[in-house]
């Protein structure tokens, strides 16, 4: 076997683990999957194995485990058969469980081949170069205009609003006393004359850290009690505050 | 209304996404939803006749037009930009989770033979498979399937144009002949 010790280190890198391994020695060797001679095969998998070893510790784990099944099914065949044949279905080849098993791992990596050979969007097939907007797909299955917002969406837009204070501002100490539910009540006030407001006009000319920090949470609170609700017209686009009752 | 078949094919490529039959029966309101069909299906005979550069396809739940395949090369050329291209981990990953959905890690694990966190991350990362919900077994393993952006890319209609699998037929023939 010393000669093909070359052929061992060329095709190292392209096994995606050891049942593809043991797809590409039987293949090599002309073998029947359904009656595969397990000694040669223990025997070639574990050369392999050397090589994996002295090249990519890493590798190994997932290897070792196939080599002691391997070995594992070779004691079971080594074991004298009893005389007695009991019923076929109970007497299972040891071998049984793997043949399925590479059986199984052989036709998924015929399918991924299959897939690797469709035509391909943005690699063998375009279309017109609007870009894919990722994250519409699960927006655009909604059938209403409005798409409801979830708490990620608000706190990203309370982000961006924070980040857009001038920095000095940040430094003032602001003695003004502020209640939740002052705002909360201004907030329904509003929403009730003008029916629908975006954060930034809820906030209106009071941008400072406090006041966004005291609407936002106002706005969860809210949307907690059920009596707003928030809604985009599409992912990233301006989020609208909805009395959720009209009163 | 008797020109709809242009209304329909600018409709088509007007729209970002895939666009459903049933979107286009909304907007053309009172047109039978047969006649649409066989509307969409004439156009898509058109461009094939006419040998555009571009055809109408059907695909995830849409119709939606596409440059021809043989043309990539060209179109390569204009873009600059190679593709990303999936690893054969990632395909096999993605093939399983395909066919075998809802699925969890361990199934796939168990099927590879090798731990697919890698893969598995790179295939959400690229929006291919979504987590669907988690499995209501000790752990609670995340179940994963594929999204309309995996039949996008891969130009499939629905799940079910996926070629049936080969297993079945060779896992009968293996209990014939042990």
């Amino acid at each position: 076997m010393a000669d093909e010790t070359t052929d061992y280190a060329i095709k190292l890198d392209i096994f995606e683990g050891p049942l593809d391994l043991l797809l590409y020695l039987i293949k090599k060797n002309e073998i029947d999957l359904y009656n595969i001679p397990i000694a040669l095969i223990t025997e070639q998998y574990l050369q392999y194995l050397k090589i994996i070893k002295s090249l990519n510790l890493d590798l190994a784990g997932e290897y070792l485990v196939m080599a002691s099944t391997l070995i594992h099914i070779k004691s079971k065949m080594l074991l004298p058969v009893p005389d007695e044949p009991s019923d076929e279905e109970t007497e299972e080849d040891p071998r049984a469980e793997l043949v399925k098993q590479l059986l199984e791992y052989q036709s998924f990596k015929e399918a991924a081949a299959d897939l690797g050979k469709r035509p391909l969007l943005e690699r063998d097939v375009f279309t017109r170069s609007a870009p894919i907007n990722d994250d519409v797909e699960t927006l655009a299955e909604a059938e209403d205009e409005l798409v409801e917002v979830n708490i990620f969406e608000l706190i990203e837009a309370f982000h961006r609003l924070v980040s857009r204070i001038d920095n000095k501002e940040l430094l003032e100490i602001d003695l003004e006393k502020l209640s939740i539910t002052d705002i909360i009540n201004d907030i329904m006030e509003r929403l009730n004359r003008e029916k629908n407001l975006t954060f930034e006009e809820l906030l209106g000319e009071r941008i400072d850290r406090r006041h966004i920090i005291y609407t936002f949470l106002a706005i969860l609170e809210l949307i907690k009690m059920k009596m707003v609700k928030a809604y985009q017209t599409s992912a990233f686009g301006v989020i609208r505050i909805f009395p959720a009752v009209e009163s | 209304m008797e020109n709809f078949k242009a209304v329909i094919e600018a409709l088509i490529l007007a729209s970002e996404a895939p666009l459903a039959l049933e979107k286009i029966c909304v907007i053309l309101e009172g047109v039978e939803k047969a006649e649409v069909k066989k509307t969409i299906e004439q156009l898509i005979v058109d461009y094939n006749e006419r040998q555009s550069g571009i055809c109408l396809t059907e695909v995830a739940g849409g119709f939606q037009f596409r440059t021809r395949s043989e043309l990539s090369p060209w179109i390569k050329k204009l873009k600059g930009s190679k593709p990303a291209s999936l690893s054969p981990a990632a395909l096999e990953t993605l093939a399983i989770v395909a066919y075998r959905q809802p699925i969890v890690k361990a199934e796939i694990e168990s099927i590879r033979g090798v731990d697919v966190s890698a893969p598995l991350k790179g295939l959400l990362e690229k929006k291919l498979i979504r987590i669907v919900g988690r499995k209501d077994v000790p752990g609670k393993p995340i179940i994963y399937g594929t999204t309309k952006k995996f039949l996008e890319v891969f130009n499939l209609k629905d799940l079910s144009e996926l070629p049936t699998l080969r297993e079945l037929k060779e896992l009968s023939h293996s209990s014939e002949t042990t």
